[in-house]
């Protein structure tokens, strides 16, 4: 008897102390300040709890696929002229719906063959079928399309969260949300006013250096009149910075096809221009260094135009070779160069981006729900603990010490779990308080009808909890099973909730049962034959 | 000491009674659903713009409403929260006013509705972020720092947020109020390059209409997997009458829960789902205690009607039942007494469905037994037949 028992309370004391470790870690020191910043370190707050900002994005991946058909309508044309076919048009019918649809019309039938081979040779990520009325439709095969939108997604996670790294958030939550909907979760704890935050993560900054052909224009006409009513080839009209004493936007006629593109920096800095107002210099890597060189050499006394988002923000005059570096000037202030600099670094966004869900918890909010919900858990433990004590007496205090070792089970499963602690959260350990004394009544009360029908308190013990292990099974696992579907199907501060509940139940599963048998036992043994148990 | 001591009460004698109780309920709710409140949805299912404030004194209401429509803003509802002081006020958007494309445009016009006359170009110290006050600090430079002067002027942020934030619970009165945390000089450089308004933004919700129809489907996949779960576990367990008497009872349950939402005109948000579920899980527990008992007697009382064998269950476990539906009741009502605004219809969900699901164990899911039994009785032409138990 005495030996069972020995490994028994050992097992106790050794879950006792490595939960209270999950609990505090090894505390600095053992004043109550010292084991609740202790208690901080392990136990993690959501964010409904400590304050900040959750957004729920979603990345237009038709952007990806346009771009990606775009390029396609161009080597599509370069197949078509080294073929010499003749056509009318080729475009996108609909690249709202159908981005991945290119439709080439008006093709005579004898090119038939030379385009098919050729579509086979040099675009092997597209499928060509013959369409209505003498068209060709050539469209996306559907795994490189799926392919193409899922790595979009990617990609804008990796480039959101360079981004938000170096703005300084801490412990910043960024990943893909949803089943299939490309959604991104970003949640930003301590972020109490998003608007900043949201601008920089949305922020395409697409940054292209292009030959400026002519300009400043007033107006549209104006730009097709100095080009004698036509555009030329490989060409179009872009808004920019003003004309010099001018207000307002400019027009600019510049080259369709960039020189370097945000894909080749390699670095961008805040700093400031000859006349000390902010800037942004760049630098570009090997490869785009050789090809603004290239660009450079060529043009020596033409303009170059450095084209951020579709808006030419700087023209200069090529008057030597650039290898390797530029920069970008205009009306900024200083905040706006460092954000402009730090987006350039993080790499362009491979598709735009829309807001779907914002949610933002002030600070004070979380510190009075915190206040509020640790108000309620101890008062509502509080009462179970005292009317417990009052019903059952001796065996209340048995059901008492369960419970607390219930609580500190739960709370050491958080911290060693790393799971978040939420206001949902606090009402499920409320609730475990509630549903886990459950437990202990059951066993209790059969204890009492054995010992009605005239069992000793030994074998009333024995037979309570045999006959109540069955039932607090069948209960567990149905509570169990809700709780898990609640996680899967939640999100965010409900996830925590159910979190806790199932922490809570598993851990009830060896206080009411073991524990509680434990302290049973330990009183049996100390108690001379027939005398009666406190119940 | 005991309250419940070998009683002997024929609960299923008073089935009609249950089943009018019941009845009344339900269809109260229903009709409410209907034709009344219809089921009050929050921001997180129907969409839309929600914007918690706390004013630094008891707003005026009416004043309040004609501030946002003169604004522009026309489907808005206002809500003053009774809990945590009276100078809180819950004002939420339709979803028609919040679309995707801008999703924060509500928000940003309810708070320039009311920061109104006073905002005078200058950024409100009562709604600035950390980032903001810190660079207007850097900027001013009152203390004239040198090297140290970012680590410096973040501590003087951090303690006026601090003091906004927790001490004042996030608005503060005037400019004055700061001298109790931070050094003059700065309290003067804040009045220069601050307004105060009257308010601050403890608390924003926005759900673009997308999200909102995917979170609907969520909470109706996971109220149907968890019945469903349910079924199939107790219907292995036990036999399948079992599963469904408790299904049906469940559903019972949840159906006065929300209906009791709609009387009231509460919206349900996604943490009164998750509340509603907890109270699928807790009113199933209750009923398994019972069906667990009649299953244990079946075996030993093979002689005995099953309606006497139930109601001698119902008897046994009925000390258990109404102990653990006293304490959980004892401890969702600490939470709902004081658990704090965010939590209050997550616990008024659980005190309703603590309630009833305590009642249905008794009243609702021994009934459904006992009924299909005589049923197949009936239609058999023998007098009775135990519905048996595996366990």
């Amino acid at each position: 008897m005495n030996k069972t028992f020995g490994w028994k309370l050992g097992l106790i004391l050794a879950t006792l102390l490595v939960f209270a470790y999950g609990i505090f870690g090894i505390p600095k020191s053992l004043s109550p300040e010292g084991l609740l910043s202790a208690m901080h370190e392990r136990i993690h707050l959501g964010l409904d709890l400590r304050g900040g900002t959750h957004l729920i994005l979603q990345v237009q991946v038709k952007d990806a696929v346009n771009a990606d058909s775009d390029r396609a309508i161009e080597r599509l044309k370069d197949i078509l002229r080294d073929q010499k076919i003749t056509y009318t048009d080729v475009s996108k019918p609909d690249p709202q719906n159908a981005p991945e649809k290119v439709v080439i019309k008006g093709m005579t039938p004898d090119g038939t063959t030379a385009l098919r081979n050729g579509v086979l040779e040099k675009m092997q990520e597209y499928d060509l079928t013959p369409g209505a009325e003498n068209t060709w439709v050539l469209a996306m095969k559907p795994s490189l399309l799926g392919d193409l939108k899922k790595h979009a997604v990617t990609q804008a996670i990796e480039t959101i969260r360079g981004r938000i790294d170096t703005l300084g958030v801490s412990e910043p939550v960024i990943q893909e949300h949803g089943l299939g909907e490309y959604q991104i979760l970003v949640q930003l704890p301590g972020v109490d006013d998003p608007e900043r935050v949201k601008a920089i993560i949305q922020s395409t900054a697409m940054l292209e250096i292009k030959q400026v052909l002519s300009g400043p224009y007033g107006s549209e006409q104006a730009a097709l009149a100095a080009n004698n009513g036509l555009l030329p080839p490989n060409a179009m009209i872009m808004p920019g910075k003003a004309a010099p004493g001018q207000s307002g936007d400019a027009l600019y006629l510049v080259t369709r096809s960039s020189a370097v593109t945000g894909n080749d920096l390699r670095d961008a800095q805040a700093g400031q221009d000859r006349n000390g107002g902010p800037n942004v210099n760049f630098f570009l890597t090997n490869d785009g260094g050789k090809r603004f060189q290239a660009f450079t050499s060529s043009h020596i006394g033409e303009n170059l135009g450095v084209v951020l988002d579709n808006r030419v923000q700087e023209v200069a005059v090529i008057r030597d070779t650039i290898s390797d570096q530029g920069e970008i000037s205009g009306t900024f202030t200083a905040q706006q160069t460092q954000d402009l600099a730090m987006i350039l670094r993080s790499g362009a966004l491979p598709a735009s981006i829309h807001y779907l869900e914002e949610r933002t918890v002030g600070p004070s909010l979380g510190a009075d729900s915190i206040r509020a919900g640790v108000r309620a858990a101890i008062i509502g433990m509080a009462a179970v603990m005292f009317f417990m004590l009052v019903y059952y007496r001796g065996a209340g205090i048995n059901a008492d010490l369960a419970l607390i070792l219930n609580l500190l089970i739960l709370l050491g499963f958080l911290g060693f779990s790393q799971a978040t602690l939420t206001l949902p959260g606090i009402a499920g350990v409320i609730l475990t308080i509630g549903m886990g004394v459950d437990s202990n009544v059951l066993i209790f009360e059969r204890i009492r009808e054995e010992l009605r029908a005239g069992r000793t308190s030994a074998a009333a013990v024995e037979q309570g909890f045999a006959r109540a292990w069955v039932t607090i099974v069948d209960t567990h696992v149905t509570t169990v099973v809700s709780a898990a579907i609640l996680f899967i199907f939640g999100s965010g501060p409900v996830k925590g909730f159910a979190i806790t509940l199932i922490f809570g139940l598993l851990a009830n599963l060896f206080t009411a049962v073991f524990v509680s048998r434990v302290i049973f036992d330990w009183i049996l043994s100390k108690k001379e034959r027939g005398e009666a148990l406190s119940i | 000491m005991e309250f419940f001591r070998d009683t002997n009460i024929d609960f299923l004698g008073k089935k009609w009674y249950f089943l009018a109780f019941s009845l009344v309920f339900s269809v109260a709710g229903v009709f409410s659903m209907l034709f009344w409140h219809g089921v009050p949805l929050s921001v997180d299912f129907r969409g839309g713009t929600l914007v918690y404030v706390k004013f630094a004194s008891t707003p005026d209401e009416d004043q309040l409403r004609t501030t946002l429509q003169k604004a522009g803003l026309h489907n808005f509802r206002i809500q003053q929260l009774r809990s945590g002081g009276t100078n809180e006020e819950l004002i939420s958007l339709d979803q028609k006013e919040t679309s995707e494309q801008s999703l924060d445009q509500g928000k940003l016009d309810i708070i320039k509705a009311l920061a109104g006359n006073s905002s005078t170009g200058k950024t409100d110290l009562n709604n600035a972020g950390k980032g903001v006050i810190l660079e207007a600090l850097l900027k001013a430079d009152p203390l004239h720092l040198g090297t140290d002067a970012n680590t410096r002027y973040a501590a003087e942020t951090d303690a006026i947020i601090n003091y906004r934030n927790v001490t004042k619970g996030g608005v503060l009165n005037g400019f004055d109020e700061l001298s109790a945390v931070t050094k003059p000089e700065i309290v003067a450089a804040l009045r220069d390059g601050f307004s105060l308004s009257k308010f601050g933004v403890k608390n924003v919700e926005i759900v673009g209409p997308q999200v909102g129809k995917q979170l609907q489907n969520q909470a109706k996949l996971a109220v149907l997997y968890s019945l469903l779960g349910m079924l199939v576990y107790l219907g292995f367990r036990f036999e399948w009458i079992y599963g469904v008497a408790a299904v049906l009872t469940v559903f019972h349950d949840t159906l006065i829960t929300v209906g009791a939402f709609s009387l009231t005109n509460k919206e349900i948000s996604l943490t009164v789902i998750a509340a509603i579920l907890t109270l699928i899980g807790y009113s199933n527990n209750d009923t398994i205690v019972v069906f667990d008992r009649i299953a244990e007697n079946l075996k030993q009382l093979r002689r005995e009607k099953l309606a006497d064998v139930v109601n001698k269950s119902i008897n046994q476990t009925l000390s258990r039942t109404i102990l653990t539906a006293g304490l959980t009741f004892l401890t969702v009502l600490a939470l709902y007494l004081f658990g704090g605004q965010v939590l209050h219809d997550f616990s008024f969900a659980l005190v309703i469905g603590i309630l009833i699901g305590t009642y249905s164990s008794i009243a609702v899911a021994a009934p459904i037994l006992v009924a299909y039994q005589d049923w197949r009785a009936e239609k058999k032409g023998t007098k009775s037949i135990a519905v048996r138990a595996k366990a």
